[in-house]
C-alpha cells in the first residue's frame, strides 16, 4: 500500500541536479551565442554593401565603361557599363551550354543509366568536377583553347570556364529532381503506348520542371559570380564589347582589378559593382527560391 | 476476321514499326554519348594538365618541386612549398573557426530553435552562400583586416612566446585573416550538411533519450552528435575542399609574399593565390610550374573531397552500425546539399 508520497519529494527524487542543469543551459547559451556569431558576418557584408555601394552608384555608374583612369577624383574613373554587360553575355552563352547537356546527362542517369557501372562511373567524375577549384577550370580553358589552338583571351571561352563549372551543379540538382518523379506516372504512360522518348519529353520533364528551373537558377548564381576562372579565359579590359571573339569584361573581374589596384581611388567602383552584382545574384536566388515552392515534387 | 489476324511480315500487333522505334534508340545512344563525352572531357583536361606542368616537376622533380622552399619568378626556382603550407595553414585556420560554428548553428536550428525561427534562420546562413568570393577578398581586405588590426597585434605580442604563431609584426593581408573570412566561407555548406543529417535522427532515439531524464544538451551530446558524426565529419571535409579550393579572396587577403611567413599574422601565398597572381605575365618554365601548381592543388581536393563523399554517403546510409527507416530521404536531400550548395 505504497502510495505516491508527497509531490515534493517525487520531484526531489525525479528533478535534475543542478550541476547537470547549470551545465544544460551553459550548452544551449554557448550554442544560441555561436549561431549569433555566425549572423555577425552576413549583417556586416550586407550593411557596408550598402553603405559604399549605394554611395557610388549614380545613372552615369551604370551607363559608362570605366576609363582606366585612377589617379583623378572619383567621377572621372567611369562606372561598369561594360562589366555588366560582359557578364550577363557570359554566363548567357554558358546557361546555353550547360543547361541542355546538364539535363541531358541527368535524364540518362535517372531514365537510362541507372545501377550500371557505367551510370556510377559517370556520377563519380561529376562529384569530381564538383569539387575541381574553379581557377583549374580556367586553366583547363586555357590549355585547350589558348594554348592549343595559339589564340588569345576571349569571351566566349570565359563563358566555357563557366560551363564546366555550372555543369556538375545542374546534373546533380535535376537528377535529385528526376528521382522524385513518380515510376507510376512513367508506367502509366508506358502501358497506354507511349514510345520511351516521348515518356520522357511529355510526362517526366514537364513534371520536373519547376524543380530543375530552381537548380539550374542556382547554378547560373554561382556562376555569375566566379573571378577565378575569367581572369585567363576572358581576360579584362575596359571597353563594351558585344562579340564574344574578343576581350571581354566582367563584374567581378572588375572587382578584383579594382581592389588589386593600387591607387584607392578606385575603391568605390569596387563597393558600387560589388553591390550591384550581389543584388542580381540575391535575385536569381529569390526566383529560384519562388520556383521551388510551387514545385508539385517534394 | 481478317483485321484481327496477325499480319504475316513477322511484327506483332502491338510492336512498334523500326521506323518508330528510331527516336527512342537516338535518344538512348545520343544521351548515352553525352555522358561519355563528359569522362573524356575530364580525362583529357586532366592529361593535358599534367602535360603543360611536366617541364616544371622535370626541372625540380615531384619531391623537389612540392618541398622545396624557395619560389623565385626571377631566378627560376620553383619551389611550392610556401604555397602548399599558405594552402594548409589558412584552410586548417578556417576549419577550427568555421566547423564549431557551422554545426552550432545546425543544433540550434534542428534541435532549440522555436520551430518559427527555424526556416528564416536557414535562409540567412545560406544568404553568405550567394555572396560572391571577391565580395568576401573585398570586404575583408576594406573593411575587416583594418579593423582588427589592432586586436591580432595584442594577440600576437601575448603569445609571441609559441614559435610560428605569436610574435611580429601584423601585416593587414595575413594568414590569420584569411583563415577567418575562409571560416565564413564555409560557414553555410558544412551547417546545411549538418542541418540535413541531423534531420535523420530518428525522434525514438531523441524521444527515448528525453524519456529517461536526459536534459536537451545531455540528448543532443548523446543521441543526436554521436550518429550524425560522419555526416559532419563529411561536411567539414567538403567545407576544407573549398577552402583549399578558394582563390580569389585568398589572393586578396593572403597577401601574395611568395615566402613561408614567419608567423601566423604574417603574408604568405597559397596554391590557388600564386596562380590568380602571376599567370597573367608568367612565360616558359614559369607558366609550366603555375600549371603543376593547379595540378598540386587539383589533387589536393580531390583527395579532400573523395573522403568527404566517403563520410556523407556512410552518414546518409544511417551511420554504419544503425540502418534506420527514413534514411532514403535522408540521402536524397543530402546528396542534394553536396551538390547544390
Amino acid at each position: 500500500m505504497s502510495a505516491p508520497s508527497g509531490s515534493s519529494d517525487l520531484l526531489g527524487r525525479f528533478a535534475v541536479s543542478p550541476a547537470r542543469r547549470r551545465r544544460d543551459s551553459l550548452a544551449r547559451g554557448s550554442i544560441l551565442a555561436a549561431t549569433l556569431i555566425a549572423l555577425v558576418p552576413l549583417v556586416l557584408i550586407i550593411y557596408y554593401l550598402l553603405l559604399k555601394g549605394l554611395g557610388s552608384w549614380s545613372s552615369s555608374f551604370f551607363t559608362t565603361d570605366p576609363t582606366g583612369n585612377t589617379f583623378f577624383k572619383s567621377s572621372s574613373i567611369g562606372g561598369i557599363k561594360s562589366a555588366i554587360l560582359g557578364t550577363v553575355e557570359i554566363v548567357a552563352l554558358a546557361s546555353v551550354i550547360a543547361v541542355p547537356i546538364g539535363i541531358g546527362v541527368a535524364v540518362w542517369l535517372v531514365e537510362y543509366g541507372r545501377d550500371s557501372w557505367f551510370a556510377h562511373t559517370v556520377r563519380f567524375f561529376v562529384d569530381v568536377l564538383t569539387g575541381v577549384p574553379s581557377i583549374v577550370f580556367g586553366l583547363f580553358i586555357y590549355i585547350v583553347l589558348i594554348v592549343g589552338t595559339g589564340s588569345t583571351y576571349a569571351g566566349y571561352k570565359g563563358a566555357f570556364a563557366l560551363t564546366l563549372l555550372m555543369l556538375p551543379v545542374v546534373i546533380r540538382s535535376a537528377e535529385v529532381v528526376l528521382l522524385l518523379v513518380p515510376g507510376a506516372l512513367r508506367e502509366s504512360a508506358l502501358a497506354l503506348g507511349a514510345p520511351r522518348w516521348r515518356v520522357i519529353f511529355s510526362i517526366v520533364l514537364p513534371t520536373a520542371l519547376p524543380g530543375m528551373v530552381t537548380g539550374v537558377l542556382l547554378a547560373i548564381a554561382r556562376a555569375a559570380g566566379e573571378t577565378a576562372p575569367l581572369l585567363f579565359t576572358a581576360g579584362a579590359t575596359l571597353k563594351t564589347s558585344f562579340g564574344l571573339g574578343s576581350f571581354m569584361n566582367s563584374l567581378p573581374v572588375q572587382i578584383y582589378s579594382d581592389v588589386t589596384s593600387p591607387t584607392a581611388s578606385v575603391e568605390h567602383r569596387a563597393w558600387g559593382a560589388a553591390l550591384t552584382l550581389v543584388v542580381m545574384i540575391l535575385i536569381l536566388n529569390l526566383i529560384a527560391r519562388v520556383v521551388a515552392r510551387r514545385s508539385r515534387l517534394a | 476476321m481478317e483485321a484481327a489476324s496477325i499480319p504475316s511480315g513477322g511484327r506483332g500487333l502491338l510492336s512498334r514499326s523500326p521506323l518508330a522505334r528510331l527516336p527512342d534508340r537516338a535518344l538512348k545512344y545520343g544521351l548515352t554519348a553525352l555522358s561519355a563525352l563528359i569522362l573524356v572531357l575530364i580525362v583529357y583536361f586532366f592529361v593535358r594538365l599534367v602535360g603543360e606542368s611536366s617541364p616544371a616537376f622535370s626541372h625540380a622533380g615531384l619531391f623537389g618541386f612540392t618541398f622545396n622552399k624557395d619560389w623565385n619568378v626571377n631566378a627560376e626556382r620553383f619551389g611550392a612549398l610556401p604555397l602548399v603550407v599558405g594552402t594548409l595553414i589558412t584552410s586548417a585556420l578556417a576549419l577550427l573557426i568555421g566547423v564549431p560554428v557551422a554545426v552550432a548553428g545546425a543544433i540550434y536550428a534542428t534541435e532549440l530553435c522555436p520551430l518559427r525561427l527555424r526556416a528564416p534562420l536557414t535562409i540567412l546562413v545560406e544568404l553568405l552562400a550567394a555572396v560572391p568570393s571577391v565580395v568576401y577578398g573585398l570586404w575583408g581586405i576594406f573593411f575587416l583586416a583594418p579593423k582588427l588590426r589592432g586586436a591580432e597585434q595584442w594577440v600576437a605580442d601575448r603569445i609571441s612566446f609559441i614559435p610560428f604563431i605569436g610574435g611580429g609584426l601584423v601585416t593587414i593581408p595575413n594568414y590569420f585573416i584569411t583563415g577567418l573570412v575562409l571560416a565564413i566561407m564555409i560557414l553555410p555548406i558544412v551547417s546545411a550538411i549538418s542541418r540535413e543529417v541531423m534531420a535523420t535522427v530518428p525522434s525514438d532515439h531523441k524521444e527515448a533519450a528525453l524519456g529517461l531524464g536526459a536534459t536537451r544538451w545531455e540528448m543532443i551530446r548523446m543521441a543526436v552528435l554521436p550518429y550524425c558524426r560522419s555526416g559532419i565529419v563529411g561536411g567539414a571535409m567538403l567545407g576544407l575542399g573549398r577552402a583549399i579550393g578558394e582563390t580569389i579572396a585568398v589572393t586578396i587577403l593572403i597577401g601574395d609574399a611568395p615566402q613561408l611567413g614567419s608567423h601566423l599574422f604574417g603574408q604568405g601565398y597559397s596554391l590557388a593565390a600564386v596562380i590568380a597572381n602571376e599567370f597573367g605575365e608568367a612565360q616558359g618554365l614559369h607558366r609550366s610550374a603555375l600549371f603543376a601548381a593547379g595540378l598540386v592543388l587539383f589533387v589536393l581536393t580531390l583527395l579532400v573531397n573523395g573522403l568527404a563523399r566517403f563520410f556523407v554517403v556512410r552518414a546518409a546510409r544511417g551511420g554504419s552500425t544503425t540502418p534506420t527507416a527514413g534514411v532514403g530521404d535522408g540521402g536524397v536531400l543530402v546528396a542534394d546539399a553536396v551538390s547544390g550548395a
